[in-house]
C-alpha cells in the first residue's frame, strides 16, 4: 500500500516501535547495561579527543569547544538517524533469511517496516551523550550569537539527521542486490561522523572536494558550522552554501528514495 | 580423529567458512580503509602540532593508524568473531548438544576463531594495507625475524582477543540476552586497545592502566613490534604479557563453564 496517507505510516512506525520497546525491556538487566554501554561508547570516543587536546591547544585551527561543537553536532544528527533508521543495515540479513518477502507482502510500506523493525531505544544512549557534548560546546565557544545564528542550529540538525538516514536507506537498497556488503554503508554513516568531528582544515581539499560535491556529508554540520563559528571556507565557496543543508538534504532525501523504489523494483526473493 | 589433528581440521574449515563471505570481505575492506585515510589525516594533524607525541614521530603514527584497521577485524576488536554462533548456540540452547560431544568447547571454539583470523588477517588485512601504502608514506620494518615475532604476536592477540568473547558467550547462561554486556566488550576493547588513540599518548596513570589491562595484547603490542618501537628484551616482554592474559582468561573461561554446566538450565527445554 505505497499510497498509505503520512500519518497512517506514522502510526505504524510509532505501533512497531512501541512493540519492540516493550520486547527490549523483557530481559531487565541486558537493558539497563546496554543504555549504560551504548552511553560510554560514545563517552570514551569523545574522551579520545579530549585526550588529544591534553597535548595540544588546537587542532586544524580549532580550540577544543569547537571542535565539541562539531562532535557534538554531527553525533546528534547521527544518532537521531541511527536511532531511526539503525534497522537498516540488517536488509541484507533480511533478504538472506527470506523474511525480506513477507515484509512486501503486509499492508504497510517496506521501508517503515524495515525502520521500525528491533527499533532499539538503547540508542538514545547516543544521543544522550552528544546532547551534553554538544551543550558543553554552545555554552564554552566563542560564539557572537546572531538570530541567523540561532535558527541555523536547530537547522543543522534536522538536515544532518535527514542526511544520515538518507545515506542509511541507500545503504540498505544496496543491500538488497548485495544482500553480504552491509558494512559498506558503515563507511560512509561511522566513517562520516568520524571525519565530521574534526574540522575539515585538516583533510587535503580533494577530500573535502569529495564530502561536498559527491556524498555531501559535509553538510551535516560543517557548512552551517563555518558560519556560526565565523570561519573561512578553506575551499572558498559562496557564502550561501553556508545555508545549503536543507538543499542537499532534499536531495539526498529524494535520490534515497528512488534507489530504495528501485532496488525493490529489482529484487528477485532468494528462492524456494 | 582426535586431539591436535580434531582441531586443526577444525581451524582449516572456519578458514574456509569465512572465505566464502566474498561481497562481505570486500566491503569491510573498503570501510577498513576508509577510516584508515580519515584517522591518518587526524594524526598527522596531532603530530603536525606535537612532532614527537608519545615517542611516535608522524609517519610511525600514521603507520599504526594502518596497523589497526589491518588488525582490527583478525583480532575482533568489534567483536563478531567465531563466538558469534557461541552466543547463538547458548541463547538457542543447542550449547547442551556441545556439551554432550566428546571435544572440549573451549578448544573447538578458539581453533575456529583462529582460522577466521588467519583468512581475515589475509583478506582484510592487506588490503587496507596496500591503499594506506598507495597514499602515505608508511614505514614497515625489512628484517624478516620482526615480522615472523609481530605474526607471533597477533596469534597471542586473537587468543587474548578469543577468551574476552569466550567469557561473553558464557555470560548469556545468566544475561539470556548478551547484547548488552557485548556492546560493553566492544567499548573496552575499542578504547583500551589503542584503535583509535594508541595507548602511547595516554596521559599519565591511565597509560599506566592501559598498558596493564588484557586490552593492550590485541593491538599496541603486536603493533610496537612491528613498528619496532620494542626491540630486545623488551619485545620478550610484551610477548610474555600477552601470553599471561591468555593463559590467566582461558583459564577464566574453564573455570566459568563448569559453574555454568553445573548451576545453570540451558534454555530450550
Amino acid at each position: 500500500m505505497a499510497d498509505a496517507p503520512a500519518l497512517g505510516r506514522a502510526r505504524a512506525y510509532g505501533l512497531l516501535s512501541w512493540m519492540w520497546i516493550r520486547s527490549s525491556m523483557a530481559y531487565r538487566t541486558s537493558f539497563v547495561i546496554l543504555l549504560t554501554s551504548s552511553f560510554a561508547i560514545t563517552f570514551l570516543d569523545f574522551a579520545a579527543i579530549l585526550i588529544m587536546f591534553a597535548s595540544v591547544d588546537r587542532l586544524g585551527g580549532f580550540s577544543v569547544s569547537e571542535v565539541a561543537f562539531l562532535y557534538g553536532s554531527t553525533s546528534l544528527a547521527l544518532g537521531f538517524a541511527d536511532l531511526f533508521g539503525g534497522s537498516l543495515d540488517r536488509v541484507g540479513a533480511r533478504v538472506r533469511d527470506g523474511s525480506l518477502d513477507a515484509m512486501l507482502l503486509r499492508p504497510v510500506p517496506t521501508l517503515v517496516q524495515i525502520m521500525a523493525d528491533q527499533f532499539a531505544i538503547r540508542r538514545l544512549g547516543r544521543v544522550l551523550q552528544a546532547v551534553l557534548v554538544f551543550g558543553w560546546a554552545l555554552a564554552t565557544a566563542d560564539i557572537g550569537w546572531t538570530w541567523d545564528r540561532v535558527l541555523l542550529v536547530p537547522a543543522m540538525l534536522v538536515c544532518g539527521t535527514a542526511i544520515f538516514l538518507a545515506i542509511l536507506v541507500l545503504a540498505g537498497a544496496f543491500q538488497v542486490l548485495a544482500s553480504d556488503a552491509a558494512d559498506v554503508g558503515n563507511a560512509f554513516t561511522y566513517g562520516g561522523n568520524t571525519m565530521l568531528q574534526y574540522p575539515l582544515t585538516i583533510y587535503p581539499t580533494e577530500v573535502v572536494r569529495a564530502v561536498t560535491f559527491v556524498v555531501p556529508v559535509a553538510f551535516v554540520n560543517w557548512y552551517p558550522a563555518l558560519h556560526i563559528l565565523d570561519r573561512a571556507d578553506p575551499l572558498n565557496l559562496p557564502t550561501w552554501w553556508q545555508f545549503a543543508s536543507p538543499l542537499a538534504a532534499a536531495v539526498m532525501c529524494g535520490v534515497a528514495a528512488m534507489c530504495w523504489r528501485a532496488a525493490l523494483r529489482h529484487y528477485r526473493s532468494t528462492g524456494s | 580423529m582426535s586431539g591436535p589433528g580434531l582441531y586443526a581440521a577444525v581451524a582449516v574449515r572456519s578458514f574456509r567458512r569465512y572465505s566464502t563471505y566474498r561481497a562481505a570481505t570486500l566491503a569491510g575492506a573498503f570501510t577498513n580503509s576508509v577510516f584508515g585515510v580519515i584517522l591518518a589525516y587526524t594524526f598527522i594533524a596531532l603530530w603536525s602540532e606535537r612532532p614527537d607525541l608519545g615517542g611516535y614521530d608522524v609517519t610511525t603514527a600514521v603507520t599504526f593508524v594502518w596497523i589497526g584497521q589491518a588488525l582490527l577485524t583478525p583480532v575482533a576488536i568489534f567483536a563478531s568473531g567465531a563466538e558469534a554462533d557461541l552466543v547463538e548456540r547458548v541463547r538457542t540452547g543447542d550449547v547442551a548438544i556441545d556439551l554432550y560431544r566428546p571435544t572440549d568447547l573451549q578448544l573447538w571454539w578458539l581453533a575456529a576463531d583462529l582460522g577466521r583470523a588467519a583468512f581475515q588477517l589475509l583478506a582484510r588485512g592487506l588490503p587496507p594495507t596496500l591503499i594506506g601504502l598507495l597514499i602515505f608514506d608508511l614505514r614497515f620494518p625489512s628484517n624478516p625475524v620482526t615480522w615472523l615475532v609481530f605474526l607471533l604476536s597477533v596469534v597471542l592477540a586473537v587468543t587474548v582477543s578469543f577468551s574476552i568473547r569466550y567469557l561473553l558467550a558464557l555470560s548469556g547462561f545468566w544475561l539470556l540476552d548478551v547484547r548488552g554486556a557485548q556492546t560493553l566488550t566492544i567499548v573496552l576493547s575499542t578504547f583500551f586497545s589503542g584503535l583509535f588513540l594508541p595507548l602511547v599518548i595516554f596521559p599519565g596513570w591511565l597509560k599506566d592502566v592501559a598498558f596493564a589491562l588484557p586490552w593492550a595484547s590485541l593491538l599496541q603490542l603486536p603493533a610496537d613490534v612491528l613498528l619496532e618501537e620494542r626491540t630486545g628484551w623488551s619485545v620478550v616482554q610484551a610477548l610474555a604479557f600477552q601470553a599471561a592474559w591468555a593463559t590467566a582468561l582461558l583459564l577464566l573461561g574453564r573455570l566459568v563453564l563448569r559453574v555454568a554446566t553445573r548451576r545453570v538450565v540451558v534454555q530450550g527445554g
